[in-house]
């Protein structure tokens, strides 16, 4: 047996309100590949950062014991001092320097005060020679693709040291032959360099076919360790891990509800990436949402389904939108935000702090935002109609909070989730998008928000809702589509819906799946 | 705390608070050190009318700051530019003579030359504002249009404005007039920016002036009391009585004593309607109406605006569009004012604009501020600088010290927000 490099014992991280992690363990032997599945918010990258210290030594419980000491790293230095490295999903390379220059930013080559080009270049081939990058290493990094910009973060790892070398998500904007490529350098450089790896990802076939070991972590805990030559770790397997918990009654049931006739309808939408003008983020993508009806869309993060919900909200992201929107059976285009509202639509968004609320305004300047008009007279603002309106809201979502006039700022994640809510119900829209209506906030507030959700349904909205959470779809939707890689790979009654056929359908291994898909809900 | 608290009130108001400091601090130094009195009707309504075009201009940067903290640093240089065109259509000069003169060539000393016959009619007072308006209206909308659709930093844009309208305007002046500046300017246009509303003699009570003042305090209680008893009868959070009686004292006490000031020194410069024009207007575009409010979320959020429907790109177009028609007023009152266009007018207008915004709690960020508050750091920075130099202070150490107020504000108001965040 192998010498273990890395443990971390019973670690237990909580942030205000949540607990992120609870009393994980996880034990990493030199020179293997670990992967680490879950769902989204298990606690994957949480964890990862504890490790590097992004989150440092006394914000978390637990003790993390790698090459046989008991480490205490207080920021990412400490940590890379130790050769534990960590690529980030997000790549973090400056497009206007160069390959060389960007492998060694921070680890500047030379002396104190001058920076040695010569050695600098000289250094950086070296490593790029050891990932099979054959560009030169002045090239500018805004001139070599995504994938290459992810061997150059490999090589500029190996620049400093790495013992263990964290790969969050990376193959997430890689194609096929890149991804492949990506995964047989990681085999090369642990067969040759005896590189010890940890990779997080959501593709289930890579980390069959790269892993040793597949830790799988659900809800903030590490639920079990399979060992590649011993166990079992085909996809199925490793999803019955990743979803293996009951569905309790979390979800408020829905009833009497009347589904009525088909409210919005999208055909053959396909968007293009805003930067990357070739990378399709939406590929034909067709669905349809009723009265009274509740659509819940899930894919993992990256799927494209923030894209989507944006793309239609009046063309909010995206270039070169193609494909057909029908309103009420007519058919319509919605140029920007304003024209989607008034066509009665509405996007509540996961980023409620980036793009959803003014965080410096009261509730009752946030509430009446996206129909302003509704409480002006002319261009003038009626303060007391405005008033009204903001308690009216407060009061039927039972908002926590001393008075309209607290800045959104202050409120709790959940109360700030209401506030956005409030502001799109108050627009009266027929068509409610919501993404990720209870990412980030405590068990009793989701509960809230369901059964605001089912109200909505109740008079006579149509809501589709995007979400990663498996049991929060199934339970609260009539019908749900299942997204992966800006397609539209499945779809099936909520009644007839597991989480792992839905898993399935993601990773594209059961036909049984697709034929329900075909099937049902023309 | 959902009640009323004093202690909150003291904190909202600290910079008025500062500013009646600063003023009574000023009078006593001024009378104890050269024995001047800062409450003389001359000084109080000169510190008025020196700082007016701060109050103008300070509307226009504070809806510019709001779309985000986006300044305008064009302003000096257009007020400028603005009233070389003012001086170049409304007086008699060179360049008007070389455009509409009559010329015919004389033989002196065996040599031709031009002579003119006949000199060019300046144009009469309203075709003139109409023509530096619309040179505004032109200046707004390219700036406008480049910073908001062709997404040029604003203070690039500005920058480049700034340089520009300076040599253009000081080219203008120097081609129009001999002496580098246009005086002399026609009578009617005078009387619209400067001069005192229904003038009486030095040291008389002036009557319209006094009515005025009743009248505009009387407005002040009315409003002040209607409001609080709307909220009372709709049942909303109102302010104890006691507290809106004070309030309303203390505005008519201010209102009062400028009246009092104004009516001894001859009555109501005409510049102080402008400003409270100016004031009001915006005062109740940034607090009542739905643009107003645009602008406040454009600059707290732009993503979340454009996602609640609002037309972000217009709004950055009319906040410059909007500041170079107020840059046109400020540099009419300016030129009124000094009698005379000349290539030094305007310097470093934008800055003083910008600090009385900063200063006034105005978010160097965008999203929050009020026109009331601009208006107290205006006052204070001008009762500075008046202060200061009737103690005899040099101008260097008056620089020196408004930096550090500058300063000292933001600071405060930084510290003060992270003490909030903590509770």
């Amino acid at each position: 047996m192998a010498k273990v490099l890395l443990e971390m014992n019973s670690i237990t991280k909580t942030f205000p309100g949540v607990k992120a992690l609870d009393n994980v363990n996880l034990k990493v032997e030199e020179g293997e590949i670990h992967a680490l599945v879950g769902e989204n918010g298990a606690g994957k990258s949480t964890l990862m950062n504890v490790l590097s210290g992004i989150y440092p030594y006394g914000t978390y419980d637990g003790d993390i014991v790698y090459d046989g000491e008991v480490c205490r790293f207080h920021n990412i230095k400490d940590s890379e001092k130790k050769g534990i490295v960590i690529i980030h999903q997000e790549l973090a390379l400056v497009p206007y320097m160069t390959i060389g220059e960007n492998m060694f930013l921070g680890n500047e080559q030379g002396s104190k005060w001058c920076i040695d080009w010569y050695k600098t270049y000289a250094e950086a081939d070296k490593y790029l020679a050891m990932v099979g990058l054959t560009d030169s290493s002045k090239t500018l990094i805004k001139d070599i693709g995504t994938g290459k910009q992810q061997l150059v973060e490999i090589a500029k790892a190996l620049a400093k040291n790495a013992k263990l070398l964290i790969l969050d998500e990376p193959t997430s904007s890689l194609n096929e032959t890149d991804s492949r490529a990506l995964l047989d350098l990681m085999k090369k450089l642990q067969r040759e360099e005896n590189l010890t790896m940890i990779i997080i990802s959501h593709k289930l076939n890579e980390v069959s076919y790269v892993a040793d070991k597949i830790t799988v972590v659900r809800d903030g805990s590490t639920i079990e360790t399979l060992d590649a030559k011993t166990d079992d770790i085909s996809e199925t397997r490793i999803i019955k891990g990743m979803v293996g918990r009951e569905i309790t009654d979390r979800f408020p049931k829905r009833h009497d509800v009347e589904i009525g006739d088909v409210m919005m309808e999208v055909r053959d939408w396909t968007v293009y990436h805003p930067e990357f003008s070739e990378r399709k983020v939406c590929d034909e993508v067709s669905i349809n949402v009723r009265r009274g009806e509740v659509v819940g869309i899930y894919g993992l993060m990256g799927a494209g389904r923030t894209e989507l919900a944006m793309s239609i909200f009046g063309r909010s992201y995206g270039i070169g939108i193609s494909g057909d929107l029908i309103l009420r059976g007519q058919k319509v285009t919605l140029k920007s935000p304003k024209q989607a509202i008034e066509a009665g639509l509405a996007y509540v968004t996961e980023d409620r702090k980036g793009n959803g609320l003014v965080l410096s305004n009261s509730i009752l300047r946030n509430t009446t935002l996206a129909n302003l008009k509704g409480v002006s007279k002319g261009s003038f603002i009626d303060p007391d109609k405005e008033y009204e309106v903001a308690e009216e809201y407060v009061k039927k979502l039972k908002t926590k909070t001393p008075s309209v006039e607290q800045l959104v700022g202050n409120l709790s994640g959940g109360n700030q989730q209401k506030v956005l809510l409030a502001k799109w119900m108050f627009a009266n829209p027929d068509v409610l998008i919501l993404d990720e209506p209870t990412r980030g906030i405590d068990v009793g507030a989701k509960y809230e928000i369901y059964c605001i959700i089912n109200d909505l349904a109740k008079a006579g909205k149509s809501v589709v809702m995007i979400s990663s959470e498996l049991p929060e779809v199934i339970g609260m939707s009539d019908r749900i589509y299942i997204m992966n890689q800006a397609k539209i790979v499945g779809e099936m009654e909520a009644s007839e819906a597991t989480q792992e056929k839905i898993m399935a359908c993601i990773v594209g291994v059961s036909g049984e799946a697709d034929a329900d898909g075909v099937g049902s809900e023309a | 705390m959902n009640g009323f608290s004093m202690k909150n009130v003291m904190k909202k108001n600290v910079m008025t608070i500062a500013l009646f400091a600063v003023y009574v601090l000023f009078v006593i130094l001024a009378a104890a050190i050269k024995g001047t009195n800062m409450l003389d009707p001359s000084v109080v309504t000169s510190l008025i009318e020196q700082n007016a075009y701060v109050f103008i201009l300070g509307a226009g940067m504070l809806m510019c700051m709001l779309t985000g903290g986006n300044i305008d640093l064009s302003v000096g240089s257009f007020v400028c530019f603005a009233g070389a065109v003012i001086g170049l259509f409304s007086v008699e000069n060179k360049i008007l003579n070389e455009w509409y003169g009559v010329w015919t060539t004389q033989i002196v000393d065996g040599k031709e030359e031009r002579v003119l016959v006949t000199a060019a009619q300046p144009l009469s007072t309203p075709v003139v504002l109409l023509i530096v308006i619309g040179v505004g209206l032109a200046y707004g909308a390219l700036l406008g249009f480049l910073i908001a659709y062709v997404r040029i930093p604003p203070w690039i844009a500005t920058l480049a404005g700034y340089l520009a309208f300076r040599g253009l305007g000081t080219q203008v002046l120097t081609t129009a007039s001999t002496t580098n500046a246009i005086s002399n300017f026609p009578k009617p246009l005078l009387a619209i920016f400067s001069g005192k509303l229904f003038e009486t003699g030095w040291g008389e009570m002036n009557i319209p002036c006094l009515i005025l003042g009743i009248a505009g305090s009387a407005v002040v209680v009315f409003l002040s009391l209607k409001a609080r008893a709307t909220k009372v009868k709709k049942g909303y959070q109102a302010d104890p009585m006691w507290f809106v009686i004070l309030k309303c004292c203390l505005i008519v006490a201010i209102i009062m004593f400028l009246t009092v000031e104004f009516a001894l020194d001859g009555g109501i410069p005409v510049v102080v309607l402008w400003i409270l024009a100016v004031l009001i207007i915006y005062g109740i575009i940034t607090e009542k109406t739905t643009i107003g409010r645009h602008f406040m979320t454009v600059g707290g959020n732009a993503e979340a605006s454009r996602l609640s429907g609002i037309n972000n790109k217009r709004i950055m177009f009319v906040a410059y569009l909007n500041m170079a028609i107020l840059t046109v007023i400020a540099s009419l009152v300016v030129t009124a004012r000094t009698g005379a266009a000349n290539a030094f007018a305007g310097q470093e207008f934008e800055l003083d604009a910008i600090a009385a915004c900063i200063v006034g709690g105005v978010s160097a960020y965008g999203g929050a501020g009020t026109i009331v508050g601009m208006v107290v750091g205006a006052t204070l920075i001008g009762v500075i600088n008046q202060g200061m130099s009737l103690v005899g202070v040099d101008q260097d150490w008056i620089k020196i010290v408004k930096g550090l107020v500058l300063l000292g504000a933001v600071v405060f108001d930084i510290m003060s927000k992270k003490g909030n965040k903590k509770q």
